[in-house]
């Protein structure tokens, strides 16, 4: 409590810089955990557009990634899921067209 | 300097967003608010201001338009009566708490059920803890005083909260009164422009509004916004003692009519004032020693400057126009603690009249005061003005 800002150092109206979610992790809330199988993944960012906490990262990949059949895919490419943010909705299980992913109890 | 103007207290209310010209109006019809915006639609269809106005499907997601507008660094306004009110709710709880200053009317309507579309306080009366400033008027030209010295004072760095202008519903809102309206220039002067330190549009410096506040942070911001609270008391006296320079007019907190050798005095919120001033001139003929409080201020509530002002009474009456069910009435609870601190006190009745827009009649207040006078009174029972037994 003693490190964090008393109401007369405050930003009045909750004024905080961009972005401070970021902070704030929520993969603590997760029951279930999305198993991605890359050897199914065809990269077409379904998953990503409908993930709703933004947890499923994109990067750019010229040498490629090996994806479904044995295909190298180049350029956009998805990669493990953000486990800082995943809450472990299931969207992604449901959306994967390929079901390269799979929601598993997380035993901790 | 002024012109004398024959008209309502809506759009009185109206007249003033005339001259403040917010850049945004987003409301709702609902009786008997709706010539608010019809008289505000009219200034904007015949290009006297620059607002847009955003027509919407529901109070909910006016208020929701206004809050959106305002963060992002619009003057904005809104209005309503009873259920819009009651509707939009969720959004008017969460506007103080994101410190926007928004200004609105709200001409109060008796809250359903039974569905009753006439004047009453139970509307406003179910939201005064979550942190507006809350201005009475008893007639137009208050109303459209108060509009200006609202949007200063919602608008002043010290405060940064919402303000509601409450008037009585048809009673205020469609009875047609002389009302002084000050020349446009002058009060375009005195409302200036709305210069947010910080606003959603601009672009190069970004931020957050409206975030999560988790128990590690949401006590001090509520505490951060009861200070502002409590810093709108001396705020609104200074603008207001600007606001005199062009009106000639004071802007206490609450009118004193007649008090300060008076015995029994009735506090009354509204157009009732005007019915009680003229029932005190009438006993004050008679030698009676009666006078009359109206708070304008309510919210903040000042609570010291009424103890200093009842403390002489031998009774005091308090007229409610709602009930606060199976509690004191709420601005009876206001007096009666206003009230606590002194070693003396005055011997004090709770009064409930006119819901739903029953008419109270001065012979009704007379027998207020002549219970008052009397002084068989009971501060643990609310007695009725104008009820059928």
């Amino acid at each position: 409590m003693s490190d964090k800002k008393g109401y007369k150092e405050l930003e009045i109206g909750t004024i905080l810089p961009p972005g401070s979610s970021l902070e704030y992790k929520t993969g603590g809330w997760r029951v279930l955990k999305p198993v991605f199988d890359p050897s199914k993944c065809t990269h077409c960012m379904i998953c990503v557009v409908f993930c709703p906490d933004m947890a499923i990262p994109v990067t750019e990949c010229q040498e490629g990634v090996q994806g479904k059949g044995g295909k190298v895919y180049k350029g956009l490419v998805r990669s493990e899921t953000d486990f800082d943010y995943c809450k472990g909705c299931g969207i992604c299980e449901v959306e994967c067209p390929t079901g390269a992913i799979k929601m598993e109890r997380e035993e901790i | 300097m002024s012109t004398l103007k024959p008209i309502t207290g809506a759009q009185a209310a109206a007249e003033a967003m005339r001259q403040i010209n917010p850049d945004v109006v987003i409301a709702y019809p609902i009786t008997p608010q709706t010539p608010i915006v019809e008289h505000f639609a009219e200034f904007v269809a015949n290009g006297l201001v620059d607002t847009e106005t955003i027509p919407v499907e529901s109070e909910h997601s006016a208020m929701s338009a206004a809050v959106g507008a305002s963060a992002a660094g619009a003057r904005a306004m809104c209005a309503t009566s009873s259920q819009g009110l009651a509707l939009m709710w969720e959004i008017v709880a969460a506007t103080p708490g994101l410190r926007l200053p928004i200004v609105m009317p709200l001409v109060n309507r008796a809250l359903s059920a039974p569905l009753n579309i006439h004047c009453d306080h139970s509307d406003v009366m179910g939201v005064l803890t979550i942190g507006w400033i809350q201005i009475f008027c008893e007639n137009a030209q208050e109303v459209y005083e108060h509009m200006l010295l609202a949007l200063r004072l919602a608008e002043d760095e010290r405060v940064l909260l919402p303000v509601m202008v409450n008037q009585d519903g048809f009673i205020t809102s469609h009875a047609v009164e002389p009302v002084r309206i000050y020349d446009d220039g002058i009060v375009k002067k005195f409302i200036g422009e709305r210069k947010p330190k910080r606003y959603l549009l601009d672009v190069d410096n970004p931020f957050t509004v409206g975030p999560v506040a988790l128990p590690d942070f949401y006590f001090e911001i509520k505490k951060q916004q009861e200070d502002a609270t409590y810093s709108a008391k001396s705020v609104y006296l200074e603008i207001g003692k600007e606001l005199s320079k062009i009106t000639d007019r004071s802007y206490p907190y609450f009118e004193e009519y007649k008090t300060s050798d008076a015995e029994a005095i009735v506090v009354a919120l509204n157009s009732t004032a005007g019915t009680v001033k003229d029932v005190v001139d009438e006993m004050r003929d008679e030698g009676k020693k009666v006078g009359m409080i109206k708070p304008i201020l309510f919210r903040p509530f000042p609570y010291a400057e009424m103890r200093e002002a009842l403390k002489n009474a031998l009774s005091i009456g308090v007229f409610d126009r709602s009930i606060a069910f199976g509690a004191y009435a709420p601005l009876y609870s206001e007096i009666r603690n206003a009230l606590y601190d002194l070693q003396k006190k005055p011997a004090i009745q709770s009064y409930i009249y006119g819901l739903g827009g029953r008419d109270i009649f001065k012979s009704e207040i007379r027998i207020a005061f002549n219970e008052l006078l009397e002084g068989k009174l009971d501060s643990n029972l609310q007695r009725y003005l104008g009820l059928r037994g």
